[in-house]
């Protein structure tokens, strides 16, 4: 009798559970205005921060892009409190924190990391100082951990045109950029302007920093610029395929991640974020080439030469 | 008349100075060079060879003296595409996704349009510098592929599609083997022929009497300069080398 009950009531339970579960997954961001927005944004954002990627592994600038990107926080709230354009605000704080580094560096016998760190740290509590004076008119969560379900029409046409913007300078400056990542010298000894490919990278830096940030917020804006082309860099030896598989990575992670977000009420920054270290993870382990286990050598039992 | 006396030279380093943030990496260094001639650049590590590379390429900025390429200022060189650099294995990073093909490409960017969209003549031209460093096989190969002498040739194909008339080579025969070091060497040759002048760093003793007709011995600042049989004199490699006597850097057999 008893028995008999509790399977009755199991079979019960069982059923309630599977039905919330497809009411969960049947819950389609695209169903509503705000997820359609979400997803839209994000897929730029992330293109944007993919494309830029490439570059920032390649360079080594991962922690300078941690920097930036931190730096950033000040210019943002003063913006914001002055009512300029955010990308304004940013781009100052960001080019300026780079400009203190180098000039820190050179001055002091501190080492260049050290330096880094040094600075954007404090950037970023001027920044939180900033907001508690101003908190009035900014939401200080939305900044620290990104709004990509709540972004307002004005942040949609300022993320859009900033998003194009730079997409075009690193269109443009593409083969440039890519041979001053690569051998800067040569570029200097052939006539091209390393100096101005050097700020132009910083900027393309602070601007992407801006727009990530609305999807995943400052903290975790910086995953966005370094695991989209570190996972690409494990997938191929050529520089296009590069890019292009960062953009993708990028794009799909973000979309993962805002539907993950929407399922199951999460973060969606962090649920973006999860989702790149998810497909960075699965490469590392996998990648044809540079994984650990090499796909390939595992499905033809050969080893495996390029 | 003075401009006139410039141009018959490749390269004029008068009285050149570099330093880092006040400290002082070269002074008073002065180079002649007349084209078709080869001079190899001795010191040791930290005398300011790869310092006076620097600034002959422009990527410091000497503090003092005066640097004339052709004649004309360096920039004016830097547009006319005149000096191409072939750097240390150890200064690339071979990881880096680009192929053979690509990186020898580069040498075209500074005479393409700002897009760098490659033309016939730009194709040819890396065509040609890849036939003659004999990497026609390894057009795609990734660079982190190679060899080191084949990455030696790569860069030195970049040099020859540039078309420049002064190369700049740091340590060219180190970690290469044998065929690239004949490569190379050939090459010189063909090079002087057409006029171009070389300046190479090198550790290797025998390679400069083998290959140059001048040297430059440098510690901070020129220690000696002229033909080689009356420079390298192992008097003067001691004074560079800093009181090392010559027999433990030539070996036994010199």
């Amino acid at each position: 009798m008893c028995c008999l009950g509790l399977s009755h009531d199991n079979k019960f339970l069982m059923e309630q559970l599977f039905l919330t579960a497809i009411d969960t997954l049947s819950s389609n961001p695209l169903n509503h205005e705000f997820g359609r927005t979400a997803l839209l944004m994000g897929s730029l954002v992330a293109a944007v921060c993919g494309f830029l990627s490439s570059y920032l592994t390649l360079k080594g600038w991962a922690l300078m892009g941690d920097a930036v990107s931190h730096s950033v926080m000040p210019g943002v709230v003063v913006a914001y409190a002055l009512n300029l354009p955010i990308s304004l605000g940013a781009f100052i704080f960001g080019v300026g924190s780079v400009a203190l580094i180098g000039f820190v560096k050179q001055k002091s016998r501190v080492k260049e990391d050290t330096v880094i760190g040094l600075v954007f740290t404090g950037f970023f509590a001027l920044g939180i100082v900033l907001v508690s004076k101003v908190r009035s008119s900014i939401d200080l969560h939305s900044i620290l951990f990104g709004s990509a379900i709540g972004i307002s029409p004005t942040d949609v046409n300022q993320t859009v045109l900033i998003s194009i913007l730079v997409i075009l300078l690193l269109a443009a400056f593409r083969k440039d950029l890519m041979l001053y990542c690569f051998d800067p010298r040569h570029a200097k000894t052939v006539g091209i302007n390393v100096i101005f490919l050097h700020y132009l990278l910083l900027t393309c830096t602070s601007l992407a920093a801006v727009v990530g940030l609305q999807s995943v917020g400052i903290i975790l804006v910086v995953a966005m610029l370094i695991t989209p082309g570190a996972t690409a860099y494990l997938l191929t030896d050529k520089f296009d395929n590069m890019i292009l598989i960062s953009v993708c990575s990028a794009i799909i992670s973000s979309v993962i991640g805002i539907y993950i977000s929407f399922w199951f009420d999460l973060v969606p920054g962090g649920s973006i974020v999860l989702s790149q270290t998810f497909i960075f993870l699965v490469t590392f382990l996998f990648a044809p080439k540079y994984g650990i286990f090499k796909f390939k050598r595992l499905i033809t039992g050969k080893n495996f030469n390029v | 008349m003075k401009k006139q006396s410039y141009q018959n030279y490749r390269i004029i380093a008068e009285n050149i100075c570099v330093d880092y943030n006040g400290k002082v990496a070269l002074y008073d260094a002065n180079l002649k060079l007349e084209p078709g001639q080869i001079c190899g650049l001795v010191g040791m590590n930290g005398a300011g060879k790869t310092t006076f590379f620097n600034a002959l390429t422009g990527f410091v900025n000497i503090s003092k003296g005066k640097i004339r390429i052709n004649g004309e200022s360096l920039r004016s060189a830097q547009k006319d595409q005149t000096i191409a650099y072939v750097p240390q294995n150890e200064g690339i990073d071979c990881q880096y996704p680009v192929s053979v093909w690509d990186v020898v490409m580069m040498g075209r960017y500074g005479s393409m349009n700002i897009f760098r969209c490659p033309r016939e003549s730009d194709v040819q031209a890396v065509k040609d510098a890849i036939q003659r460093v004999d990497l026609m096989d390894h057009l795609s190969t990734p660079i982190g592929a190679l060899s080191g002498g084949q990455r030696k040739r790569t860069f030195l194909a970049r040099a020859i599609a540039q078309r420049a008339s002064i190369l700049l080579l740091d340590e060219p025969f180190s970690g290469v083997d044998i065929r690239t070091e004949k490569l190379i060497s050939e090459l010189f040759i063909q090079f002087k022929n057409e006029g171009k002048t070389i300046l190479l760093s090198t550790h290797d003793m025998i390679h400069v009497r083998e290959f140059c007709d001048l040297v430059l011995l440098i510690n901070k600042t020129v220690v000696a300069y002229g033909e080689t049989s009356e420079v390298f004199t192992p008097e003067n490699i001691t004074t560079t080398f800093g009181g090392i006597s010559p027999d433990v850097l030539f070996g036994p057999e010199s």
